[in-house]
C-alpha cells in the first residue's frame, strides 16, 4: 500500500476514548514528554511516530501507568479514559491495567504452555467461572489473535516454542484474553519478519472493531497501512496530531514534512 | 604502529594459502595461550589428585577395626549373685565388675587354641579395648535372660593391636609404650593365624559417639553427624526463608534509594566477614545475653544462619536479575499485580538459581569451623541419638568439622586417623550437596 490508499480511508469520527491534557513527563530531570494534548477515539487505531528517543513509548507508557514501574519517572497532567482519570489517587494501576492491555515490542510469551499464556489473565482476574468457560475464553482469544488454527493441536506446547511472529500474535491473544477496551502496541513487528509484520498489520485492522488501538511504530509505511490516526512526536513534542492521510499528504508542520519525506529521522 | 604496515594482515597481494608475517604471529600467540591455559589446569588437577590420595590413602583406614572374638560366660555368680534377675541390682555392677569374665574369655581362648604364652591373664586382656567391658555389660542390662549363658561377642581391639594390625604401630615403635608390650604382639599374630582376631569394616565409625582420650578405637562421627544434621536444619528453616524475603523485597520491591544502596554494600560486606567473627557475636548474643544453652545446634544453626544470609541474599538476587524484565513486563501487562508477577512467573523462574545458592550456601555452614568452636561445639558427647527434634536442638552436641578438629588436636596417631576418615565423611556431603546443586542448575537453566 502506499500514501494513496492512506488518503482514501474512510475518517469517520468516533466517540474519545483517551483525553490527555498537558501531559509532561520527567526522568529524573530529563524532560522526556512536554504538554501532550491528544484525544485517541474508539474504534480507531492511532499511530505515534516519530523519530527514536522523541518519548512514543514513554507517553505510550502514562496510557496504562506502565511507567509507574520505573522509579524515577513523573507523570504530571490528565490522562482520562472514558472521563475518568486515570491518574486519580483511587485508581488501582492494576485494575486499570487489566482495561488497557499492552503489547510490548519483543515478544514476550511466559515460558509456559500456549494455553497457560492465555489463560493467565482471565485467572487471575477471575473471568471465567470453570475449565469449559476458561477453555472458551483461551480458544476465542486465540482466533482473535489469528493464531488458532496453528496452535489448537498443540496448547500444552510452550509458548517460547513458537517463531517470533507467532509468539506476537500469542501475546496479542494474551492481550485481549483479559478484555481490555484499549489495546497499547509498542512497535510490535519490530523484531519481525515482513510475512509477520504482514499477518500482525491484517490482525490490527480487525482488532480496530472491538478496541481503541494506539501503536506505536517507527516504520512510517506501517502508520499508513494501519492507522486512521497519527500523532508525530519529536524531541518529547506532540507535533501534529490527524487523520493518517492529512498528516501523510498534507503535513502542516514543516517538522513533520521532513520526518515524512525523511530527512529526520 | 609501525608494524601494522609492515606485515598488513590481509597480505594484499600475496597468496591465501601463505600466512602472513602477521598471521603466524597471532596464531603462535594463540597457541601459547592456549598451553598457558592447560598448563593452569593440570596444575590444579595435580593437587587435587595429591588431595584426594592423600586423604583417601590416610582415612580409609578408620573404616576399617580390628576386632576380637571371644566366647563370654556371662557368670550368674558375678553379675546377678541374688539369681533374681532384678535390673536394678544387674545395673549395680559396673563395668569393673566385667573385667574379671573377659579376663577369663580371653584366657580360656589362649587355653583353647593352646598358644604359649608368658602373659597373665590381665594382660592378655589388654589387647582388647576398654570398652570391650562396657559393651558387655550394655548387652547383659538389655538381656538379662542370658546371664548364665555362653554368649559370643566381638569386641574391639584397644587402638594399639589396631594401629599393628594397620601397620602404624611396629614393635620398634613400642619401645617405651606402657599400654602395649611385644609379648602381646605375639599373641596378637597368633590369635590372628586362629582367626580370633580380624580387621573388618567398622559401621560405628559412622554411626557410632565420640569416645575418651583412652578408648580412639570405640570413637565415631554419627552423634556429630547428628549435630551437623539439626544445624542445617536450623540454617535452612531460616536462612531460606529470610534470605529469599530479602532478596525478593531489594530486587523487586524496594525503591533505588541511599537507603537500600547502604544495605546492598552492607550485604556484600558481610559475605566477606570472617566466620569466626559470626562466632564470638553468637557467644556474646545467644549465649551470654539470650542465654541458650551453650554447645547447642541451635545455637550452632544460628550463628551458621547468620552467615549463611549473605550468601543466600546475593544469590537469590542474582538469581532474580537474571530473569528478563520483559516477564515482569507481560505479567503487569495483563494486570497482575507486582507481587502476582513476582510469585507467579519471576520466582518459580528464579527458583534453581535461588535452590543452587542455598545447598551451596548450606555447604559452606556444614563444613564450617570457626564459630562453632566460640560456642563450644566440641563437647565430648558419648550420648546417641536424641529422642525428640527439640532435645536434638537444645542439648549439646558436636558437628562433623568441630570433632575432626577435636580428634586432630589429640595426641594419639589413632585419633588423627580417625580426624582423616571424618574429612571424607564430610567431603562425601559436600561432594554431594554441590553435585545437587550442580543437576539443579543444568536441569533448570534458562527455561525462557
Ligand atoms: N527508564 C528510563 N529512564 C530514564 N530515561 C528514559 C527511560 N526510558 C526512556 N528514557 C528517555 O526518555 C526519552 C524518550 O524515550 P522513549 O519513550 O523510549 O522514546 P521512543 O520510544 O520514542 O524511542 C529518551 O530520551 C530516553 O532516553
Ligand atoms: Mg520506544
Amino acid at each position: 500500500m502506499n500514501q494513496m490508499t492512506a488518503l482514501e480511508k474512510d475518517v469517520e469520527t468516533q466517540k474519545t476514548k483517551i483525553a490527555a491534557k498537558n501531559v509532561n513527563v520527567y526522568y529524573g530531570e530529563s524532560h522526556a514528554i512536554k504538554d501532550v494534548n491528544v484525544e485517541i477515539e474508539d474504534n480507531t487505531v492511532t499511530a505515534f511516530i516519530g523519530p527514536s528517543g522523541c518519548g512514543k513509548s514513554t507517553f505510550l507508557r502514562c496510557l496504562n501507568r506502565m511507567n509507574d514501574t520505573i522509579d524515577i519517572c513523573r507523570v504530571t497532567g490528565d490522562i482520562e479514559i472514558d472521563g475518568e482519570d486515570i491518574y486519580d489517587s483511587r485508581v488501582d494501576p492494576v485494575q486499570l491495567r487489566a482495561k488497557v492491555g499492552m503489547v510490548f515490542q519483543k515478544p514476550n510469551p511466559f515460558p509456559k504452555s500456549i494455553y497457560d499464556n492465555v489463560a493467565y489473565g482471565p485467572r487471575i482476574h477471575g473471568l471465567a467461572a470453570n475449565k469449559a468457560e476458561l477453555d472458551e475464553i483461551v480458544e476465542k482469544s486465540l482466533r482473535r489473535g489469528a493464531i488458532w488454527d496453528e496452535v489448537k493441536d498443540r496448547l500444552d506446547a510452550p509458548g517460547t516454542g513458537l517463531s517470533g511472529g507467532q509468539q506476537q500474535r500469542l501475546c496479542i491473544a494474551r492481550a485481549v484474553a483479559t478484555e481490555p477496551e484499549v489495546l497499547l502496541m509498542d512497535e510490535p513487528c519490530s523484531a519481525l519478519d515482513p510475512i509477520a509484520t504482514a499477518q500482525i498489520e491484517e490482525l490490527i485492522d480487525e482488532l480496530r472493531d472491538s478496541y481503541s488501538v494506539v501503536i506505536v511504530t517507527h516504520s512510517m509505511q506501517q502508520a499508513a497501512r494501519v492507522s486512521q490516526k497519527t500523532a508525530f512526536f519529536h524531541l518529547g513534542n506532540l507535533v501534529e496530531f490527524g487523520a493518517t492521510g492529512q498528516i501523510f499528504t498534507n503535513p502542516e508542520d514543516p517538522r513533520t514534512e521532513s520526518y515524512i519525506t525523511g530527512r529526520i529521522g | 604502529m609501525t608494524d601494522t604496515r609492515q606485515n598488513p594482515a590481509n597480505n594484499k597481494g600475496g597468496s591465501l594459502l601463505q600466512h602472513s608475517a602477521r598471521t603466524r604471529k597471532r596464531n603462535a600467540a594463540e597457541r601459547r595461550f592456549r598451553a598457558y591455559g592447560i598448563a593452569a589446569i593440570s596444575v590444579g588437577l595435580l593437587m587435587l589428585c595429591v588431595l584426594v590420595t592423600t586423604i583417601v590413602g590416610r582415612g580409609t583406614g578408620a573404616f576399617q577395626q580390628t576386632f576380637v572374638t571371644l566366647e563370654v560366660e556371662l557368670l550368674e555368680s558375678k553379675l546377678d549373685k541374688s539369681g533374681t534377675r532384678d535390673i536394678d541390682a544387674i545395673k549395680k555392677v559396673t563395668t569393673f565388675g566385667y573385667a574379671p569374665i573377659i579376663r577369663a574369655a580371653v584366657e580360656a581362648k589362649v587355653a583353647e587354641l593352646g598358644i604359649d604364652s608368658p602373659l597373665k591373664a590381665k594382660e592378655m586382656a589388654g589387647i582388647l579395648s576398654k570398652d570391650a567391658a562396657a559393651t558387655l555389660r550394655e548387652f547383659v542390662i538389655a538381656n538379662p535372660d542370658q546371664i548364665g549363658e555362653t554368649v559370643e561377642f566381638r569386641f574391639l581391639a584397644s587402638s594399639r593391636v589396631d594401629g599393628y594390625m594397620k601397620g602404624r604401630v611396629s614393635r620398634d615403635s613400642i619401645a617405651n609404650d606402657k599400654s602395649i608390650s611385644p609379648e602381646q604382639l605375639d599373641l596378637v599374630d597368633a590369635l590372628v593365624s586362629a582367626g580370633v582376631v580380624e580387621k573388618t569394616f567398622n559401621l560405628a565409625f559412622i554411626t557410632g559417639a565420640d569416645a575418651s582420650d583412652a578408648r580412639p578405637e570405640a570413637a565415631g562421627m554419627g552423634v556429630s553427624m547428628l549435630g551437623s544434621l539439626f544445624m542445617m536444619l536450623v540454617v535452612l528453616a531460616l536462612a531460606l526463608p529470610i534470605g529469599v524475603a530479602a532478596s525478593i523485597y531489594l530486587e523487586e520491591f524496594a525503591p533505588k534509594n541511599w537507603l537500600t544502596d547502604i544495605i546492598e554494600v552492607n550485604i556484600s560486606n558481610l559475605a566477606a566477614v570472617p566466620s569466626i567473627v559470626f562466632g564470638i557475636l553468637g557467644l556474646a548474643v545467644f549465649i551470654n545475653y539470650m542465654h541458650l544453652p551453650m554447645s547447642a545446634p541451635l545455637v550452632g544453626g544460628l550463628v551458621l544462619t547468620l552467615m549463611t544470609l549473605p550468601t543466600v541474599i546475593i544469590s537469590t538476587r542474582a538469581a532474580l536479575k537474571a530473569v528478563p524484565p520483559s516477564i515482569r513486563d507481560a505479567a503487569l501487562g495483563v494486570g497482575a499485580s507486582r507481587m502476582q508477577a513476582v510469585f507467579h512467573h519471576v520466582l518459580p523462574l528464579a527458583a534453581p538459581g535461588i535452590l543452587t545458592g542455598t545447598i551451596i550456601g548450606l555447604a559452606q555452614a556444614l563444613g564450617e569451623t570457626a564459630p562453632l568452636l566460640l560456642i563450644g561445639m566440641v563437647g565430648f558427647i558419648a550420648s546417641n541419638a536424641p529422642e525428640t527434634i527439640a532435645d536434638g536442638l537444645l542439648s549439646p552436641n558436636s558437628a562433623m568439622p568441630a570433632q575432626i578438629y577435636e580428634w586432630a588436636k589429640r595426641a594419639d596417631p589413632a585419633f588423627y586417623e580417625r580426624a582423616w576418615g571424618g574429612i571424607i565423611i564430610l567431603l562425601i556431603f559436600l561432594v554431594t550437596m554441590n553435585t545437587v546443586a550442580v543437576i539443579l542448575r543444568r536441569r533448570f537453566e534458562r527455561r525462557w
